[in-house]
C-alpha cells in the first residue's frame, strides 16, 4: 500500500485503470441485468419480483464495502499519514451513498410485492438507513475540513467509529427476526440455485467495478484539484 | 399493479443512479484534469 503513496506512481496506474474498470464494469452489468431480466426463471414463490435481487443486492453490498474502504482508508490516514487515505475517504463516500440509497429505494420497492409495505422499521432496513445517514454526515464533515485546509482527521475519526454500523448492518437480521430475510450466501455457500445465482454474481462484479471507476475518477478530481490550489497559492505569493 | 411494474421501477432507479454517479465523477475528474493542464502549459 505504501508503494502508492506518491500520488504520481498512483495516477499513473490509476489512469488506464479507470478506463478498464468502467469498459468492465458496463459490459458484466449489461450482461447481468439482461441475463436476470431474460434467462433466469422466476422465482416459486415471489415470482418475477425476485428480479430486483440483482441490482439490490449488490447495492447492499457496496454500500456497506464503501463505509468499510472509509474506515480502512481512516486506518492509513491516523496510523501511517498516507497521503492519499484522506483523498481516498472522500472520493469512497459519494459512490457508497449512492449505492446505499440504491439499495433502500430497490428494497423498498421489493417490499410492496413481497412483504405488502414500502417501509417498516425492522432491524436491517434501520440499520442501512443509519449508514446512509453516516455517509451524509461524513461528506458534509470531510468538505468542511477540506475548505477549512485540515487533514481530514476528525472525517477519519467519525469513519472509523461508523464502522460500528457494518457489523449491525451484517447481524441484523439474526439479532432481530423480524421481515427481512436471512442471509441466502455467504462465503461457506449458497441456499439460492445455480440458475438464478449466477447473474446475481456477474452483477456483483459489474457493479464493483463501476463502484471502482467512479472512485478512481473522484480521486484523480481531488488530485487535480489540489495541484490547481498548489499552483495558485504558489503563484499568488511570487 | 404487476409484479413487472415494481422489477422495471427499481431496474430504472438502480441504473439512472449508477449513470448519474459516473456522469458526475466523470466530468468532475476532467474539469479538474483539464484546468491542472491548462495551468501546466500557461506556466
Amino acid at each position: 500500500m505504501h508503494r502508492f503513496a506518491n500520488p504520481a506512481r498512483f495516477l499513473k496506474i490509476a489512469r488506464p485503470a479507470t478506463a478498464w474498470l468502467l469498459l468492465f464494469g458496463l459490459a458484466l452489468t449489461a450482461i447481468a441485468l439482461f441475463g436476470g431480466l431474460a434467462l433466469t426463471p422466476p422465482d416459486y414463490l415471489q415470482g418475477e419480483t425476485v428480479r430486483i435481487m440483482y441490482v439490490h443486492v449488490p447495492a447492499a453490498w457496496l454500500g456497506m464495502a464503501g463505509w468499510a474502504g472509509i474506515a480502512a482508508a481512516a486506518v492509513a490516514q491516523l496510523v501511517w499519514r498516507h497521503p492519499l487515505a484522506a483523498v481516498a475517504g472522500r472520493a469512497l463516500a459519494p459512490a457508497g451513498a449512492t449505492f446505499a440509497a440504491i439499495c433502500l429505494m430497490t428494497g423498498s420497492i421489493w417490499g410492496r410485492p413481497t412483504w405488502g409495505t414500502w417501509w417498516e422499521w425492522d432491524g436491517r432496513l434501520t440499520s442501512m438507513l443509519i449508514l446512509f445517514f453516516l455517509y451524509l454526515g461524513y461528506i458534509a464533515l470531510a468538505e468542511a475540513e477540506k475548505e477549512r485546509g485540515g487533514e481530514g482527521r476528525l472525517a477519519a475519526l467519525f469513519g472509523l467509529v461508523g464502522a460500528i454500523n457494518l457489523p449491525i448492518i451484517h447481524y441484523s437480521v439474526l439479532w432481530w427476526r423480524t421481515l427481512h430475510q436471512g442471509q441466502s450466501l455467504s462465503l461457506e455457500g449458497s441456499s439460492i440455485e445455480f440458475s438464478i445465482l449466477w447473474p446475481l454474481l456477474v452483477s456483483a462484479l459489474g457493479f464493483t467495478c463501476l463502484f471502482g471507476a467512479a472512485v478512481l475518477m473522484r480521486m484523480r478530481a481531488e488530485l487535480a484539484q489540489a495541484k490547481v490550489e498548489a499552483r495558485m497559492r504558489r503563484a499568488a505569493a511570487e | 399493479m404487476s409484479q413487472w411494474s415494481f422489477v422495471t421501477a427499481a431496474y430504472a432507479v438502480a441504473l439512472i443512479a449508477t449513470a448519474c454517479l459516473l456522469l458526475w465523477a466523470w466530468s468532475s475528474m476532467r474539469k479538474a484534469e483539464a484546468a491542472a493542464d491548462e495551468l501546466k502549459r500557461r506556466r
